[in-house]
């Protein structure tokens, strides 16, 4: 473990000396702060929809900052050779992944639990109201699907040549999840065979990121979900971030480095 | 003496890209043996196989055919790097660390305790004489400094064996004696050190042995006056002949 948890040092100290990494983190701080501030005249249903659009913000910056992380981790390794000195330790190629997968995924865990304090402090001063629970769980969820993504776009990073082609790609397939995993049923129910085979696989094999959800929740005090739902919701998280770390093992271990 | 590096009937061979996949022999059954305590210079002109060796021994590309072992210990296992410190050619390290924590970040990997470690780093950071400047960061140093930050995560874990890829390629004058200076030590020390070198000066200076490889395969090997023989007045004479170089001139 020793090994594992250096190389989540090292990431998320790059991190945190990386410019444009603070650059995507102040714009969101700030467009929460304006969004979260403006009161139009009081009237809940705008002000249901400035939540809203904050909690939507907190989303799409923090896939943007996971999948920029997680993207450029082994590439930049090999572009920059770093990882022969790397590995002419007693380090394996496993715990490199592992190490890669703990940093961003807490690197992108951090960024998040700074992004809900504002949203909290905001909404909070403004409604005099802390659900604090229900922002915990909001961001736990949240958290934890992170988790499927990084590893995801661990795997991506070997898959794909440069990181730039591996943000894209990723960014519109964890978007199309989020957007259409949940419809994909009822699409292959309007197709005719083999088309709605395809779409059935497709929507069993892909992992529901919509699931980690809970925005309208938080918006509409709604109230929590049953924390043994989340629960489940963790053990499903796990066992797909497993899978793809897995894969990104199996792509990764021979691999050449040059 | 024991063998401490020893590779037997070592070959690799590198696919080529494109539809056609032909393959080119980068080793052809190569066998070398380093002893404990000896400093062996391992020689060949540019494309040898000489970095293709040293990826196999650190467990970088696995060997086509035949084995190599560290220590005994079968190269394609991670333990078998565990007393072992790698300088490559070129500063390969991360530059938004400074050498402090560079040096903590690999004392971590071999587990050292944090008291040890902390001990090791000023010990280290003393001998390249980097102490003043620990606290910047790698990509302000220069490259004379970024070697030596190298050569100090090299040692980070007190290896019994030191494989250092062309340790002086790219230094100046200056640069390149201090690099020998800390070789020597090490020599006195007694610890094995294993290096590819074009600096045949430098390796006729330091090595007890040396080999020549030349288009993957092994020339000849053994102790440096042994090489040099008595037909040739130095080990760069030795080394023109054994590769089969012939001067313009003499065309």
């Amino acid at each position: 473990m020793n090994t594992i948890w250096a190389l989540t040092g090292v990431v998320i100290k790059e991190l945190y000396r990386r410019k444009d990494f603070y650059v995507l983190f102040v714009l969101t701080a700030l467009l929460t702060i304006a969004a979260g501030s403006v009161r139009f005249f009081q009237d809940p249903n705008i002000v249901r929809y400035v939540k809203d659009l904050c909690m939507l913000l907190i989303w799409i910056s923090a896939l943007l900052i996971t999948i920029a992380t997680a993207a450029r981790q082994i590439p930049a390794e090999r572009e920059n050779r770093t990882i022969f000195p790397l590995l002419a330790k007693p380090v394996t190629r496993g715990q490199v992944i592992l190490g890669k997968f703990f940093g961003c995924w807490l690197a992108s865990g951090t960024a998040l639990a700074v992004f809900y304090l504002f949203f909290a402090v905001i909404t909070g001063s403004r409604e005099h109201y802390w659900p604090v629970l229900d922002y915990l769980q909001a961001f736990l969820l949240q958290w934890i699907m992170l988790g499927i993504v990084t590893a995801m776009t661990l795997l991506g990073s070997i898959i794909f040549a440069a990181p730039s082609s591996t943000v894209t790609i990723l960014f519109i397939v964890v978007a199309g999840i989020l957007f259409l995993g949940r419809h994909l049923n009822t699409v292959a129910l309007h197709n005719a065979e083999p088309l709605r085979s395809i779409i059935y696989t497709i929507y069993f094999i892909i992992p529901h990121l919509e699931l980690f959800d809970v925005r309208e929740r938080v918006v509409n005090d709604w109230g929590l979900v049953n924390w043994l739902v989340c629960g489940l919701a963790a053990l499903y998280a796990a066992a797909y971030t497993g899978l793809f770390l897995l894969l990104t093992w199996l792509a990764f271990r021979r691999k050449s480095l040059n | 003496m024991d063998a401490i590096l020893r590779t037997e009937n070592l070959s690799v061979e590198y696919r080529t890209r494109g539809l056609r996949q032909e393959t080119r022999p980068a080793l052809k059954g190569l066998n070398l043996s380093v002893s404990a305590g000896e400093v062996f210079g391992f020689l060949g002109p540019n494309g040898a196989g000489k970095t293709t060796t040293i990826n196999v021994l650190l467990g970088f590309i696995p060997p086509t055919r035949g084995a190599a072992y560290l220590f005994g210990i079968d190269v394609r296992q991670p333990i078998a790097r565990q007393r072992i410190g790698y300088l490559p050619e070129m500063t390969y390290y991360y530059k938004f660390l400074t050498a402090e924590e560079l040096l903590r970040f690999y004392a971590r990997i071999f587990a050292l305790p944090a008291p040890e470690a902390g001990r090791r780093i000023d010990q280290l950071l003393k001998l390249v004489e980097l102490n003043p400047v620990r606290k910047r960061l790698i990509k302000t140093y220069s490259k004379g400094m970024q070697q030596r930050v190298g050569i100090a995560q090299a040692l980070i874990n007190n290896p019994d064996l030191l494989i250092l890829d062309e340790p002086t390629s790219g230094l100046d004058p200056l640069g390149r004696m201090k690099v020998r200076e800390i070789i020597q030590r090490l020599k006195n020390e007694g610890k094995t050190v294993f290096f590819s070198s074009h600096e045949l000066g430098e390796v006729e200076t330091i090595c007890d042995r040396v080999a020549i490889i030349h288009q993957g395969e092994l020339k000849a090997v053994g102790g440096v006056d042994e090489v040099i023989g008595s037909n040739h007045s130095n080990l760069e004479k030795a080394f023109l002949d054994i590769i089969g170089y012939q001067p313009q001139s003499a065309l």
